[in-house]
């Protein structure tokens, strides 16, 4: 092997090696200095270490722990010149000095109890996500820290210019620093809102490397592998959390089925006409796996909503939480008022097909039908676009309206079903939005306009 | 990308503190999103199919050390990943032999 190939396979090993320890170093730090950023710093100085030092030195029996090492003696130097970390010096001095004295062989030994590890990997996670920062800055920040992705790699991923990211990235460490966000799991009464930003990014980033799969860069696809691991170890670090456990039983399951759902000519392949034998039954049992965990653990919502319409789905929906055996959460039968000649197209049935089973199972489940106005339809489907960024169809919508029309205890955990996509009536949209605005095809014009 | 990783037959079989050792490894890359499956195997049934014919023929039937006796299947993000999870584990290990081969499933 000449030096030069012998150099860049040193650098593949090291590159591999920082892909595994890397979200591990900085949490570990983090935990140390209290201060994301500079974690961030360190762990990069001492990859910058060992890309000097290793295709020279060889890499040391036991890589990670040589990295944890050298950025925790960086974090010596680097507090030592700083003032601003003054404060942390003793705590931090003494801590490796006992180190140093014995010079640890494996990882485990340098980077703390297994324990002590998770906390701060699940910190490390909290703060990445936090809602401080903004869904774009969440994102870049959860990939740079946690997938131990380069700048480069999350702008291609997201068809951004690497600056941009690179910024984004900069903001979102000097924000976090600003407001002095805590290097925290957060207390229990912040948990369920914080858990739900994590969840969040994940589930982001899974959807872009999921509506990419047909493009022509590796790095797009791998976004969703990316999503899918940071939820398994998401799972295991809060193992007793249903709806982390649900958002990757979501993954593994639409994951199975990302090789069949192309056509060779890239054209999307509906459900019932896949290739089943290209569906991926490990990731499938994973995916029941991970969605009996979060049954066990969090059993049906308190109360669930639908449009009534024929009511065929209210009624199914019924059946298969009756069957589940969990219990029934209470059914939220939402139909328009105007049933012949309503806005909401789906639901525009006058005779329902399914009415005497839907009053049965809204008696089981000590449910109701509630009725809703087309103006209660529309401001529920404007919100709904507005506030969450969904766009669904009108009778979707509906099932949101209904809910003002129904007492729910506080803290009950409700759940909406949206059954149907904006683009099932595009007229609405149309009709209800304003104006489309012309725009040259040119990206700054759109960004221009879009502001 | 998924890789098997496999281990051959003929080493010491493993001492408590290796199982330990091994047990915590197992758990630990289950803890990163790495490990899909793992498992021990049983010297089984040898198949040969010539000529129409099929023979099925119980084990012995070869030395152990070209016998695959354990396997994990991974899921790592680059080929260089795979190799550096399999060179932690000879370490623990010790001597022996394996193979690490990528994975080819339904999404080729």
């Amino acid at each position: 092997m000449t030096s030069e190939a012998g150099t860049a396979a040193a650098h593949r090993a090291i590159e591999a090696v920082w892909r595994i320890e890397s979200a591990r170093i900085i949490a570990g730090l983090a935990g140390l200095v209290r201060d994301v950023g500079l974690a961030e710093e360190l762990a990069q100085d001492a990859l910058v270490a060992a890309l000097e030092q290793w295709p020279a030195e060889g890499i040391p029996p036991n890589p990670g722990a040589w990295l944890m090492l050298t950025a925790k003696h960086r974090a010596i130097d680097r507090i030592r010149r700083n003032e601003r970390l003054g404060a942390r010096l003793s705590l931090l001095g003494r801590e490796l000095e006992t180190e140093q004295q014995s010079v640890p062989t494996e990882f485990d030994d340098v980077v703390d109890s297994d324990e002590k590890m998770g906390d701060d990997l699940l910190r490390l996670m909290f703060i990445s996500c936090h809602p401080v920062l903004s869904t774009e800055a969440r994102i870049a920040l959860t990939l740079r820290l946690l997938g131990g992705l380069t700048t480069e790699e999350i702008a291609r991923g997201f068809l951004a210019a690497e600056p941009t990211i690179a910024k984004r990235i900069v903001r979102a460490k000097q924000t976090l620093a600003s407001k002095q966000v805590p290097f925290e799991v957060p207390p229990p009464a912040e948990r369920p809102a914080r858990l739900a930003s994590v969840l969040e990014v994940l589930y982001l980033v899974f959807n872009e490397g999921y509506s990419a799969m047909a493009g022509d860069d590796w790095m797009r696809p791998a976004l969703c592998a990316e999503a899918l691991r940071l939820g398994r170890v998401l799972a295991e670090l809060m193992p007793a959390e249903p709806e982390v456990h649900g958002l990757v039983a979501l993954m593994e399951i639409q994951a199975s089925r990302v090789h069949a759902r192309l056509s060779p000519a890239g054209l999307p392949v509906p459900l019932l006409e896949q290739n089943r034998g290209r569906w991926d039954q490990l990731l499938i049992r994973r995916g029941f796996t991970a969605l009996l965990r979060a049954q066990e653990l969090g059993g049906p919502p308190d109360v669930l909503a639908l449009p009534y319409g024929g009511g065929g789905n209210t009624h199914a929906y019924h059946r298969g939480f009756a069957e589940a055996g969990a219990g029934l959460p209470r059914l939220v039968a939402v139909q328009a008022a105007d049933r012949a000649g309503t806005v909401a197209s789906a639901i525009r049935i006058s005779k329902p097909a399914h009415a005497a089973a839907v009053q049965d199972a809204i008696e089981e489940s000590d449910g109701v039908v509630a009725t809703v106005s087309d103006a209660e339809i529309l401001a529920a489907w404007s919100a709904l676009g507005r506030e969450e960024g969904v766009f669904c169809e009108p009778a979707s919508a509906a099932a949101v309206a209904g809910l003002a029309h129904v007492e729910i205890e506080p803290g009950a955990r409700v759940v909406c079903v949206l059954t149907g996509t904006g683009l099932k009536d595009p007229e609405t949209a149309q009709r209800e939005t304003p104006p489309p605005i012309p725009v040259e095809p040119d990206p700054d014009a759109i960004a221009e306009a879009a502001r | 990308m998924r890789f098997l990783v496999t281990v051959n037959g003929g080493g010491a079989p493993p001492d408590e503190q290796l199982f330990a050792e091994m047990g915590r490894f197992v758990e630990e890359l289950t803890r990163a999103g790495v490990l899909l499956a793992t498992g021990g195997l049983d010297r089984g049934t040898h198949v040969t199919s010539s000529g129409g014919n099929i023979t099925l023929t119980d084990g012995p039937f070869t030395e152990s050390k070209e016998v695959i006796v354990s396997f994990a299947l991974i899921e790592v993000r680059s080929k260089e990943e795979a190799l550096e999870l399999a060179r932690r584990f000879w370490k623990m290990v010790g001597d022996g032999e394996g193979d690490i081969r990528q994975v080819f499933g339904p999404e080729s």
